[in-house]
Formats: C-alpha cells, structure tokens, sequence
C-alpha cells in the first residue's frame, strides 16, 4: 500500500495522515470550499476541492471521490467514520475499481447499518439482545400494540439511524402517537429509510461498547471495553476504560459476547460492538458500528496499539498484527473528552472563528485538534473541534490529570464544554464511577437548582 | 413590520407557517439546521406573517431576516 485517499475532513482526517506517514503511505485529501484553511489539508500529500461546502455536495459525493481515487491511482480509500464509513455502495463502488476500501466488506456494512436486520443476525448468533419488535411497524395501531406488549416506556427507534439522530423516548401511548410520524419523517430525510422499530427502554442504563478487530484469514480479537455513558443528546462526550463499576465476570461475558457478534459476520478490519448494560451489568447488543470509532483513541491508549496502522495493515490483506487474544492486554486508565463548539448549558452549535486555542501545560496528554488558531468552524459540519485523551496509571490520577488540563485549557471564538468538564470532572456520580447514561443530565439539573437557591 | 431574524448560521430544515397565518408569540414557525442539530426558531411577538424569505434547503447567516410580521 503506496498511496490512500481519506474521504473525511477535520480531526480524524489528520489522524490517518499521521499514521500513514509512519508507514511511508502517500494520503489524498479531500475538501470542501468551508474546510480549505484547515490542518489537514496541508498535512496531506495531495488535496483536492471536492465541492461546496454541504456535505451532500462535497464529502458524500459517491462517484466523484471514486473518479479522484482512479485519477490519482491510489490503492485504498479510509473513510473514517461518519459520512461515507458506513455506505455499502460506496465500499462496493471502491472495490469495483480496484481500490481496497479500508473497512469490513460492503455485505457486512449493509447487514449491520439496517438495526432490524442486525438483531435478528445476533438474536441466531445468541447475543443477548434488547427486548423489541422484530420487524419494521407501518402503522401507528401496530406500534401502539407493540408498545403495550414490550411495556412502556419504550425507544421509538429508525432502523437506518445513528449518531443519536432518529430516536426518541416515549413514555407513553399519548407520546408514541405524538412522535411516530415525525419520526418516520426524519428518518427518510437524515437516512432515506422511514423504517422504525421499538425497544424497551432500560432505565439507569450505561453505554459499554467493545472494540473488536478482524483479519482475511479469520482470526478475530476483541480489544476491551470503553464506556461511553456520559452523554448529550444520545452523544457521547466521555469515554474511558476500563468500565468503572463492572465486575471482571460481566466484563469476560461481555467480551464474549462481541466475539460471536463478530464471528456471525464474519467481520473483517475494526469494528464496535455497542451494548446497553443495566444496573445489574445484564447486558444486550445494542448496534455494531462497521467503521472506526471517534473515541478509538482511548482503546490506543490502553493497549498501545495503533489502530489505523491495524487498519491499514488488514485492508492490505496481512493478518492482525497480534492475533492471540492472550498476547493483549491492557495498562493503566484512559479517558476521552469531546470538545464541541457549543454553548454548554443549551448545547446549541456555536459556530465562529477560532482565536485562540490552547491546551495547557500538562505533559503527556493526546491532543486530536481538526482546527488550529484563525480557522473557521462552520455550521455545515460535526460540533466536534477536538479531542483530548488522557491516559494514567488508574482512574482517580487520569480525573487529577483531567482536571489540571481543563483548568488552564482555552479555546476562544467559539463557545465549547471546556469548563464544562472542568466542573463535572467534580461530580461525585462521575468522580465514584457508578454512573448512568444519564448523569451529565442529571448534574446539569443539579447545579441550575443550586445557582437557583 | 417587524422582522424575525436568524440567531444562527444553517441551513432550512423546515418552514411551518404560511404568509397570512396568525402566528402566537413562543410558536416554533421554522426548523433550522446546523452543525448537525435541529434548531427551532420561535415567534418572538404574536403576528401575521406578511413574507417568507427562506425556503426549506437554503442557507442563512445570523441576522438574515427569515420572516415578517405584518
């Protein structure tokens, strides 16, 4: 592998520039009219004006980043996530040219993106999934039987959803009948598929998701948990691992159980396996995500893998480059912070220009930055600017780490959840590590009632 | 005539009123998109909606005037 194109823009863009340049790899950038100033641009070998700025005329044309890839000869195509990481198309267009596309096969993705289909894959596989209709519901009458079936309260789901987009909690029959059709509505306009299905709701629930990567030749390791349970808006905005509050048996089961999800696809290159995970650590498959991950960084800094290298090395039809589960382990804690541009207490996007960033004085922290100084950050795209990783030798020194970061980090321009974190880095539910998805909620609540009283 | 403008740069995701409706002060008249979010634009006075100056997929700035009020 000589030469890849990276159809992504912003912080994961640069991130795969970096690997590829350890590994003596050439990268084609691509981008949009907003995105021309950005790092990654000049980072990359090559950079090609895409088109304009919405991403249905830049970053997810199909054909257009396939007819660059020919014309710059390039052997693989790393989508990253988002956009166009999980279009079965876009993976089966790539490969009809002759070039790899760095990810599972095209099968895998469409079987895994339709969230219907893939229960039913894990349902024959025994992977314990959340109860829920088995099939797509037409009408707001068969929703509302199966509704009263499962139990309130129930997620009112899109089969084609993500990225927390297409699903809403309903507490009951009044609500379901409220958000059935819009749901259906956004659904066929963010997904182009206006299928929707249920599941229980599972109350005080976490987020663990497990890393899990395969090769052509069969071989498939899992690489830990990350809990990703604190949240906005469905989003993630920490992850860490290991999972605080999961007991070392629920963890061996877990990591079993994204083994045989894997397995049951036959999947191939890294993948994530997300479950829900209840008060008493039962758990149940939530989706598989066919792509890398965003917090894929807190995995890295556990393991010490590179994952875009294992990526790489994979799409270029080499074996793992560790495939005995025992040869892996894992050292320390780490934990992730999403930086969005936005207002903390509303989380509506903040767009703006970027005047000063910087990070603090702290040593030994990870810094994935899509922005640097005087960039624009632009209301056509992700909130998220950057992310931080901290890595120690357990949990309690990681929040420590955390904090002194935090304390003297400043973006400004732009409004971000950067003293956000420096004060819910304070919170006894995050601080204890027995949390819910809902615990940034929770302490937001918490803190509006204090400043109140 | 008064004018609600745009508190943000995005793109029209939907319009839910027509010229001549009677609009209460609070109501969400126009959905915006950006950065990915859904951003509801409300009524800030009760009124009658005299023009409409932006139509589902196009892209406003902050303080473009979005719609007027009689």
């Amino acid at each position: 592998m000589k030469k890849v194109l990276i159809a992504n823009r912003g912080e994961i863009a640069r991130r795969i520039i970096k690997t590829c340049k350890k590994l003596n790899i050439q990268t084609v950038a691509i981008y949009s009219d907003a995105d021309q100033d950005l790092p990654y641009v000049k980072e990359a070998d090559f950079a090609f004006l895409i088109g304009p700025s919405p991403v249905q005329q830049s970053y997810l044309k199909v054909d257009d980043i396939i007819e660059l890839a020919i014309k710059e000869q390039v052997d693989a195509i790393h989508p990253g996530y988002g956009f166009l990481s999980e279009n079965a198309d876009f993976a089966r267009k790539a490969q009809a040219a002759g070039i790899l596309f760095i990810g599972p096969k095209a099968e895998t993705i469409e079987k895994m993106g339709d969230k219907i289909g893939s229960r039913l894959t894990m349902i024959e596989a025994n992977v314990p999934v959340v109860p829920g209709t088995e099939h797509g519901l037409t009408s707001i009458d068969e929703a509302k039987k199966a509704a009263s079936n499962i139990g309130y309260p129930i997620m009112l789901k899109a089969s084609a959803g993500g990225g927390g987009i297409g699903m809403i909690r309903c507490d009951d029959e009044v609500t379901l009948e409220k958000h059935f059709d819009s749901t259906k509505t956004r659904a066929k306009s963010y997904f182009g598929n206006d299928v929707v299905f249920l599941e229980k709701f599972i109350d005080a629930s976490r987020h663990i998701e497990v890393q899990i990567f395969g090769d052509t030749y069969g071989n498939i390791v899992h690489l830990f948990e990350r809990n990703c349970s604190v949240q906005r808006r469905n989003q993630k905005v920490i992850e860490e691992s290991p999972s605080p509050n999961f007991p070392q048996e629920a963890r061996e089961k877990l990591f079993e159980a994204a083994i045989n999800a894997a397995k049951a696809v036959d999947y191939v290159n890294a993948g994530t396996v997300e479950f829900i995970v209840d008060q008493n650590h039962q758990f149940y498959f939530l989706e598989m995500n066919t792509r890398l991950q965003v917090e894929h960084p807190v995995t890295e800094a556990v393991t010490g893998f590179d994952l875009v290298e294992w990526q790489l090395k994979v799409a270029a039809g080499e074996e793992l480059p560790v495939k005995e589960q025992v040869s892996i382990s894992t050292k320390g804690h780490a934990l992730e912070f999403r930086i969005y541009a936005e207002d903390p207490k509303t989380f509506f996007p903040s767009p703006g220009t970027i005047t000063r960033q910087y990070w603090g004085d702290v040593e030994d922290i990870r810094i994935e930055a899509g922005y640097e100084e005087e960039n624009k950050v632009t209301p056509f795209y992700d909130p998220m600017i950057s992310k931080v990783i901290i890595h120690a030798e357990n949990r309690d020194k990681a929040i420590e780490k955390a904090q002194k970061v935090f304390s003297s980090a400043k973006i400004e321009g732009v409004k971000t959840n950067i003293n956000l974190f420096y004060q819910f880095l304070n919170a006894d539910s995050f601080k204890s590590g027995v949390y819910s998805t809902s615990v940034l909620g929770e302490w937001m609540q918490q803190q509006r009632e204090e400043v109140s009283k | 005539m008064k004018n609600l403008e745009s508190t943000m740069a995005g793109t029209v995701f939907t319009v839910n009123v027509e010229v001549g409706e009677e609009v209460s002060s609070g109501q969400v008249v126009l959905v915006l998109e950006s950065m990915k979010m859904e951003i509801p634009v409300e009524a800030e006075v009760a009124g009658k909606v005299a023009t409409i100056n932006a139509q589902v997929g196009d892209f406003v700035n902050e303080g473009d005037v979005l719609i007027t009020f009689e």
